[in-house]
């Protein structure tokens, strides 16, 4: 669907470098990194807002690197939404057809039915100044949607919401996604809207991509610390592997910890909190690790209960609510934890 | 108070009779036309060659930008006798511009084109900044976001930028307007004749005296308020989209 090839700009702030990406048909890529990563950019660049130094970008393998941006048959979502003041909430949404010169009662009902499938039918007159940031986003994102765009692209679509619209928003976007023949394309720092949307993820550092994988993958065995980080891996443990037989060992100098994934030297591992199971008692279970340890730290998370135990090293596990209290955890309690070999990535 | 006060003065300073006689007076209305038509003259060819150039500037980086810049300005800060000298060498009928002007039969010495370049030349950066900050204030990225929808970049530049930023065209133009007509230094060199009104009220003052000029500058500055105190209030009831 979009391929890019080689795709390299530099500016003075930010630049993109040598960047490879395939984005597949209907799917909903998410394109997560830190502000400055030159995310926005490469959507820019794929829109055609800003064009390339280097590299191609094909649609459809068509390529339009160099095309105009109104024949690419790409639409654009701005997080700060850019609806023109002048215009009511209609006026915006008809913006697309009116240029296409339909006839006006076809706009008329065309836009009727995409303010209903956005809940902005009771806004139609309005001028957007008079709009919160969720309905400046939702007639945004009808205008882009109402010529039914090959791609759409979104930059940080739902950042400037606060939580509960955001919330509403990422339904409504999942529906759309469900609903139109459309590829999406979606720019955000916010890990927790590629868990929900994505079905697959590029991760973006400082202008090129570090990974590309669907959300799980990237999760669990993110490429490399800096995707660790950013992903906000809990229990990111430094260390030197040593294969033995089929498993691997590595030391973090307070800890062994075993891992079946092959890897030697120094390395990073990640365990998952949710893989971690916690007991106030020796058990015998078919985990390979298991380390008594004492809880340092405890804090209140709503539903869940986040500990962190210094096993040797510090290790953080969720726990819920109810388990919490049956375990009657508090500071400095001794405590049990256990997690398999296969739930340590090492990387 | 600075300001308000000699004006206020000057309004009530001449009675109503004398007044009402020079508003028969063929001379003083005469020149008057003359003023408010060069005037509109030069806003208009400000308008035309101006605010595209402004766009240029608000939305394009090039090499000698600043220079550009700093020539649009320059005829704020020199004297207007000068200007009306340089104007004069180079629109002269054996001037670089105005000899080949000459032979296509405009000539600008003592005449209407004369009046209208002299204050062209004085006010044409009223309409170049005001659009210029108009340009400036619309996001360029909304109208990539048109483009995206289809529009094309001229089709965007008439539905999207200009009607966002026709306020602060209006507004330059009016100032360019307003400029023009109090336009005196320039014009006394280059066009003595046709007489304009800040001329006739010179003119009036170095051959009769104060009484004979303040009627005549009550009527020109009246002129001038009215328009002000219209366009004021049609300002104030043109929606700006702004944040509330």
């Amino acid at each position: 669907m979009i391929k890019i090839e080689n795709l390299t700009k530099d500016l003075e702030e930010f630049e993109i470098n040598q960047v490879n990406l395939e984005v597949k048909k209907n799917e909903y890529f998410v394109i997560l990194g830190p502000s400055g990563s030159g995310k926005t950019m490469l959507l820019e660049l794929i829109a055609g807002i800003t064009i390339p130094d280097s590299g191609k970008i094909y649609l459809d393998n068509k390529d339009i690197t160099w095309s105009a941006l109104e024949k690419r048959g790409v639409g654009f979502v701005y997080q700060n939404y850019m609806l023109f003041p002048h215009k009511t909430v209609f006026e915006n949404i008809a913006f697309g057809l009116k240029i296409r010169k339909i006839g006006k009662e076809k706009i008329e009902s065309k836009v009727n039915e995409m303010m209903e499938l956005l809940n902005i039918s009771h806004l139609k007159d309005r001028l957007p100044r008079t709009l919160s940031g969720g309905e400046q986003q939702r007639t945004a994102l009808a205008r882009a949607l109402i010529i039914y765009p090959k791609v759409l692209l979104m930059d940080e679509p739902l950042s400037a919401l606060d939580r509960k619209t955001r919330a509403n928003l990422m339904r409504k976007l999942k529906e759309i996604h469900q609903k139109f023949d459309i590829t999406l394309v979606h720019v955000t720092h916010n890990f927790d809207e590629a868990l929900q949307l994505a079905d697959r993820v590029a991760i973006m550092k400082e202008g090129t991509i570090s990974q590309v994988g669907d959300v799980d993958e990237i999760f669990r065995r993110p490429a490399n610390d800096f995707v660790a980080d950013f992903v906000g891996v809990e229990n990111m443990i430094k260390g030197n592997a040593t294969r033995n037989n089929d498993l691997t060992k590595i030391n973090t100098g307070n800890t062994v910890i075993v891992s079946t994934e092959n890897k030697s030297g120094p390395v990073h591992i990640t365990v998952r909190p949710e893989d971690i199971t916690l007991a106030t008692q020796k058990v015998t279970t078919s985990a390979r690790n298991v380390f008594e340890g004492r809880v340092k730290e405890i804090s209140d998370l709503g539903t869940l209960i986040r500990l962190t135990v210094d096993v040797g090293d510090p290790l953080v596990v969720f726990l819920t609510r109810q388990s919490f209290l049956d375990l009657e955890i508090n500071i400095n309690k001794t405590v049990w934890t256990y997690f398999k070999a296969t739930a340590v990535h090492v990387f | 108070m600075f300001i308000l006060v000699p004006i206020l003065n000057l309004m009530v300073s001449s009675d109503l009779g004398s007044i009402l006689a020079n508003l028969q007076d063929k001379e003083v209305m005469s020149a008057i036309f003359i003023s408010a038509y060069c005037a509109l003259a030069a806003t208009v060819l400000a308008v035309l060659f101006g605010v595209p150039l402004a766009y240029i500037l608000a939305r394009h980086e090039f090499v000698g930008k600043g220079f550009v810049e700093a020539v649009i300005d320059v005829p704020i800060v020199i004297p207007h006798t000068i200007s009306g000298i340089a104007l004069l060498l180079v629109f002269t009928s054996t001037g670089i511009i105005g000899a080949p002007l000459d032979k296509l039969g405009l000539v600008f010495t003592d005449a209407i084109p004369g009046i209208v370049i002299a204050m062209l030349f004085a006010s044409a950066s009223f309409v170049v900044n005001s659009a210029r900050e108009g340009f400036e204030s619309v996001d360029p990225r909304m109208e990539k976001v048109a483009r995206t929808l289809g529009s094309g970049s001229l089709r965007t530049f008439i539905i999207i930028t200009l009607p966002l930023s026709v306020r602060s065209i209006v507004v330059g133009s009016i100032m360019c307007w307003a400029r023009a007509i109090s336009e005196f230094g320039a014009i006394i060199i280059i066009a003595y004749f046709p007489t304009t009104a800040p001329v006739l009220i010179y003119r009036r003052f170095v051959d009769f005296g104060l009484s004979e000029a303040t009627p005549v500058a009550v009527i020109l500055i009246s002129l001038c308020l009215l328009l002000f105190l219209v366009v004021r209030l049609i300002m104030r009831g043109w929606k700006t989209y702004d944040k509330n």
